[in-house]
């Protein structure tokens, strides 16, 4: 059975949750049907606040991430939340544990919160995830937070997507030059040195200050670094205003049309080349001729570059089925 | 690449006040082992967090476990409140201690399979595949 999706368009902008949840697991299967639901909802989009919380493993995220809702709830915004954790490359199986942190929102029907496995993405941001931004921002929430799977790319990924990028960091990594060399202190927006209520916070501080000392101009936004502890709340408020205040910074320099030429950019590059290497790979047609070109390549009756031009081409040409 | 792909998406989810969620945990990682994607509460959902939860997360399966004895007063009240956001084709299964003479009603309520304690997680696995799309 194929899924009226106008239909669960139509709901969605109503408000109905059920249909924002069967949207997503559309978006998440990359069906046709999601790419026609995103066509007819992309432009109630664009209102929400976004925001990506990244950081190590363990580092405190979930546990941020609802003393962040208790806040905007406070403030009687509606939040989403996506929430991604690894998926096993191996059985494509996934335990999604984020949510046991946010339990007490469970029952709040302002905020919804969706888990999602990181699948087949390499290690970035999930596929489907900014798909599901976009469902969450037509639902009509005002706040939507972004849990990456705290490693590696998806941390820079999170960029593409996210307007205000909070970084988090915990007393007592020892490799903070690590940090530095991998280009990740850049994409942070609002620094927080969660779990302060154990020893090393202090320093933390220090090397965390000097890191941004070292590559900052003076103009613009100044990246806080806030200290937190997520388990108790300590410091969560001050957090969420440097959050709404980097917004207003945004908003207030004329920044943030930039900010959202750039992400839509990057998703629009994004989905050509998955496009591209889709019908490549599931079109009989494209297979049939990609293997020829491979044997070509390698009896040297052709190279590598010709037969790419060759493939392209041929791409562009063959109908849409 | 990522291929479209329709993953079987399962809640686990542990109502009532009781303080153990070994067992639940073991099958949590059981089918997350067999390719599933498991959604794991941990403990003291109340009915309305769990049916909640089932409807954000769009999940196939809800899995219920319970050692408490509370089951005849919660298991109803979930698939009550189920039923009013329309999740009428999801998959409800319960594990934990449940007295045989509850099996009969409980299964009436529209829950499709009753595992005991040291039920091989295999078979649970086997189920869900048998009984989704
Ligand atoms: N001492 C201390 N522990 C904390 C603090 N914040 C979180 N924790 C603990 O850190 C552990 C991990 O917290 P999570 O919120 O699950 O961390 P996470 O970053 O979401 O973890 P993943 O999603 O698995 O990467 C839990 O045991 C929390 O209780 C804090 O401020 N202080
Ligand atoms: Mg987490």
């Amino acid at each position: 059975m194929t899924p009226d999706t106008t239909d669960l368009v139509k709901q969605l902008l109503k408000g109905n949750r059920r249909a924002a949840a069967r949207l997503m697991t559309l978006a998440e299967s990359l069906s046709p049907e999601a790419h026609s639901a995103i066509k007819q909802l992309y432009p109630h989009t664009g209102k929400a606040h976004i925001i990506g919380i990244t950081g190590p493993p363990g580092s405190g995220k979930s546990t941020l991430v609802d003393k962040l809702i208790e806040q905007f709830r406070n403030q009687k915004l509606k939040v989403g939340v996506v929430a991604v954790d690894p998926s096993s490359p191996f059985t494509g199986g996934a335990l999604l544990g984020d949510r046991i942190r946010m339990n007490r929102f469970a029952s709040d029907h302002d905020v919804f919160i969706r888990s999602m496995g990181s699948r087949g993405s390499l290690g970035g941001l999930a596929w489907a995830t900014h798909d599901i931004v976009h469902i969450l921002d037509a639902l009509g929430k005002d706040i939507i937070l972004v849990e990456t799977v705290g490693a590696g790319q998806a941390e820079v990924d999170i960029i593409q997507l996210a307007e205000t990028v909070v970084l988090l960091s915990v007393p007592g990594l020892g490799d903070d030059i690590q940090t530095i060399k991998a280009g990740i202190m850049e994409i942070g927006n609002v620094f927080t040195i969660n779990k302060s209520d154990l020893d090393g916070a202090d320093r933390r501080y220090v090397e965390i200050q000097s890191a941004l000392n070292l590559g900052q101009e003076t103009k613009g936004w100044q990246p806080p670094i806030i200290k937190v502890v997520a388990t108790t709340g300590e410091g969560v408020e001050e957090l969420t205003k440097a959050i709404q205040d980097h917004h207003s910074y945004l908003v207030e320099s004329g920044e943030i049309a930039q900010n959202r030429e750039q992400r839509c950019s990057a998703q629009l590059e994004t989905i050509v080349e998955h496009s591209f290497i889709r019908k490549l790979f599931t079109d009989p047609e494209e297979q049939t001729l990609f293997q020829e070109l491979v044997k070509e390549v390698n009896s040297r009756k052709t190279d590598p570059y010709t037969a790419a031009e060759k493939l392209i081409l041929h791409l562009i040409k063959t109908p849409k089925k | 690449m990522t291929e479209a792909e329709q993953k079987i998406r399962v809640l686990i989810a542990k109502p009532g006040l009781d303080g153990h969620d070994r067992g639940a945990k073991v099958v949590a990682r059981a089918l997350r082992d067999a390719g599933f994607e498991v959604i794991y509460t941990g403990l003291r959902q109340t009915p309305e967090q769990v049916a909640e939860t089932a409807l954000q997360e769009d999940v196939d399966v809800v899995g219920l476990s319970i050692l408490s004895g509370a089951h005849m007063r919660l298991f109803p009240e979930i698939m009550k409140l189920l039923k009013e956001r329309k999740m009428k084709d999801v998959l409800v299964i319960a594990g934990g201690i449940i007295p045989e003479d509850d099996v009969k009603p409980l299964k009436k309520l529209g829950i499709k399979a009753i595992f005991g304690p040291g039920t091989p997680t295999g078979e649970i696995v086997e189920f869900i595949r048998k009984h989704t799309k």
